[in-house]
């Protein structure tokens, strides 16, 4: 017998609006109307002051540690406009545009990233679970959360974020054979932007692409530019379709890129090449976004520099509230440990209630 | 022995870069150990030393690497197995605890696995309740692994190079809150054996057991509770696997008295364990209980004044002295 060829196949790359400001009439018209296309870069620039604030609070010791987001805006918030208000947004740590586009008030992740687990309260109407910080193990729980949409005959489904790094965890495997084998419909929606604190993409995976890991599972792969909201908003779209209507999972490698250090905890001068950070700068995906309005006259330097008042505001004003929510009290840490709570914790809290104010005392000292 | 003042990673550090000469079947392995000079900055130097074939970036895969380091102990080789955090462990749970322990005694003696994991163990520094894992009472309940536990830069390297020669399986459990404590560490070459308890204070009235970072909260509870006059005698285990019972059974036959401090939670944890086994052997000496320190039966919480009062902290070291003393 012959060799013959087995199987074959390509991965797409969707490209709407490129670095170079051309735009794809043919995918990108009437993808998202232009009033929504301002808000959409209204929302972007507001997260990307949000971003300069934090960073500013944890370097004066009002925050603990903060993960920048800037470059990575478009992924996420692309992805939440595409998705139904319904469906679940499963995240990691460095989605703020996505989860505040979907309603989340920004001084819960603010409150987080100060050190208060009620940042994490999130409000269930919003269908967005808690930050996951071990890495790869929230895709597991993005592929439960839509096993039961579908065994109850909803429409919902689920898309989970993650980074580049995470594809090399164990989870992220198991849960996209999970996900294909069984018909579950979630988007895995991976932001690979090259880097995973000081390692970069190869030592992750040697691939050409990280989409065509999903083609081992046998599911739907695509990748598509991160930098561009509309194809983040097209690979989404097409998703979330194929998961409601087919039961089907997708992997979107959105290509993105994170201008900023992996945390406040880190220095990226100390492992990158700075003309790698110049070259993605270029790529920016508000510059580019604010560009096209600007040549569609859908914006002009006077609406700029009323957004920039806003952003100043809006970012101040979620700070405070952030700021102005007191410390927890003593005994709240036996608080939601046990949908009723046994006779011993109730004993351990009711002890505490007793020096819990020298002790406050003594901590705030 | 002439000494000089290091920092705790530099101890850390020196043992892994003097066992590297020494052996050249050692070799470190990691997220970010290489390139980045370890994320906490452990294994600085390394990589220019020892260069990638020895000092190696891992993907983020701690199943992977923690159970590739088994395959290779099987083949004679002597991993170090660098955990960014041993929260990060978690995800590495069947190699470490269901492979790594039990594989001399499944192949019937033939395949050890000398593999050393380290990293950073426990909380105290605001990084919430995934982030902040103590494994110290979860990982000693399993046969077949030993366990050390170090308090300061010069136990650090001393155990550290013990447990890089060890043939077993070991758990080295580090601190990110003391990374950067300095402490005096002899030019010279030493090991430090397992199962060596060491006096931190003398004492004639109550013994205080504990290992890791809360020995430190051990010692400013006995100077704040001389001056109510109780003489406290402080010892750090250093290791927990080997437990060196016979060290603590002697102090308490003298002090007869007992306080343990463990920082992990109290079910079925470290602290019961020295408990039950003080217990058993000292029932007619002691004139009370032993009384016992946990951090609170909850997961660890984020809000820094939660996470203060949840340790093990001087506050509840003092009260249950008291208590144990009569005093309270
Ligand atoms: C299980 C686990 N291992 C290691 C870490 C430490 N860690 C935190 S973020 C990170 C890198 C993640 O990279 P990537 O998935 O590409 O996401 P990015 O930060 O680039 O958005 C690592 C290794 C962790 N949080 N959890
Ligand atoms: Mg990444």
């Amino acid at each position: 017998m012959p060799i013959t060829q087995a199987f074959q196949t390509i991965i797409d790359h969707i490209s709407i609006l490129d670095q170079n400001g051309r735009f794809d009439e043919k995918l990108g018209k009437d993808l998202i109307p232009d009033e929504d296309v301002v808000r959409l870069y209204e929302h972007m620039s507001i997260c990307r002051h949000l971003d300069e604030v934090a960073f500013k609070l944890q370097r004066s010791g009002r925050m603990g540690t903060y993960p920048q987001n800037m470059g990575q805006e478009a992924t996420s918030l692309g992805a939440a406009y595409a998705l139904r208000k319904s469906d679940w947004l499963v995240p990691c740590y460095r989605e703020n545009a996505g989860l505040f586009w979907r309603g989340l008030p920004m001084e819960y992740i603010l409150l987080h990233w100060m050190g208060d687990e009620r940042g994490n309260q999130i409000p269930r109407e919003l269908f967005i679970t808690p930050l996951a910080i071990p890495i790869g193990t929230q895709m597991l729980h993005a592929t439960g959360l839509a096993w039961a949409h579908k065994y109850r005959g909803e429409e919902n489904i689920a898309c989970t974020f993650f980074g580049d790094g995470a594809t090399s965890e164990g989870d992220f495997h198991e849960a996209m054979n999970f996900a294909a084998n069984l018909d579950i419909p979630v988007v895995f929606f991976c932001q690979n932007n090259f880097w995973a604190i000081s390692v970069p993409g190869k030592i992750q995976c040697s691939a050409p692409t990280v989409a065509q890991r999903g083609v081992a599972y046998g599911m739907e792969c695509i990748q598509c530019d991160g930098n561009d909201l509309f194809a983040c908003v097209y690979a989404t779209r097409q998703a979330a379709e194929r998961a409601r209507k087919d039961k089907r999972p997708t992997f979107i490698e959105a290509v993105t890129y994170r201008l900023g250090d992996h945390t406040t905890a880190d220095d990226a001068r100390r492992y990158r090449d700075q003309a790698e950070v110049d070259l993605w700068k270029q790529r920016d995906p508000l510059i580019r976004l604010r560009e096209w309005m600007k040549s569609r006259k859908l914006w002009n330097d006077t609406k700029e520099a009323a957004l920039a008042e806003r952003a100043e505001r809006d970012v101040a004003a979620a700070v405070k509230r952030a700021e102005e929510i007191a410390a927890p009290h003593s005994n709240d840490f036996f608080d939601h440990m046990f949908a009723e709570p046994p006779a011993d914790l109730v004993a351990q809290r009711d002890s505490l209630q007793t020096h819990s104010l020298a002790e406050r005392e003594r901590v705030e000292a | 022995m002439a000494t000089r003042e290091i920092e705790f990673r530099d101890a850390l550090r020196e043992a892994m870069s003097e066992e590297m000469r020494r052996d050249v079947r050692v070799f470190l392995l990691g997220e970010e150990v290489a390139e980045y000079n370890g994320a906490y900055k452990v294994s600085k130097g390394m990589l220019d030393e020892f260069g990638p074939r020895r000092v190696i970036d891992t993907p983020i895969s701690e199943s992977g690497f923690a159970g590739m380091a088994i395959g290779a102990a099987m083949m004679g080789l002597r991993p170090i197995v660098e955990f960014m955090s041993w929260s990060f462990s978690l995800v590495a749970a069947d190699p470490i605890l269901n492979n790594a322990p039990k594989m001399l005694y499944m192949s019937g003696g033939q395949f050890g696995c000398p593999i050393v994991f380290r990293g950073n163990d426990g909380a105290g520094g605001q990084l919430g309740s995934t982030h902040s894992w103590c494994v110290e009472s979860l990982y000693s309940n399993v046969p077949g692994l030993k366990m050390a536990i170090p308090s300061d830069p010069h136990d650090a390297k001393g155990l550290l190079k013990t447990a890089i020669r060890d043939d077993d399986p070991v758990f080295f459990l580090e601190s990110e809150r003391m990374l950067g404590m300095k402490g005096p560490v002899p030019e010279e070459e030493y090991l430090i054996p397992f199962g060596q308890s060491i006096v931190r204070r003398r004492g004639a009235d109550v013994t205080l057991i504990s290992f890791g970072r809360p020995v430190h909260f051990c010692m400013e509870a006995a100077e704040a509770l001389a001056p109510e006059g109780i003489d406290c005698e402080v010892i750090d285990g250093r290791t927990i696997r080997p437990l060196d019972i016979e060290a603590f059974v002697r102090s308490v036959r003298r002090t007869n008295r007992c306080v343990v401090v463990d920082q992990s939670w109290p079910f079925a944890s470290v602290g019961s364990e020295v408990v039950a086994q003080v217990h058993e052997r000292c029932f007619d000496d002691l004139d009370n209980h032993v009384h016992r320190v946990h951090s609170d039966d909850v997961p660890t919480p984020y809000a820094s004044n939660l996470e203060q009062a949840y340790l093990p902290n001087v506050r509840k070291i003092c009260e249950a002295v008291r208590s144990a003393t009569y005093r309270a």
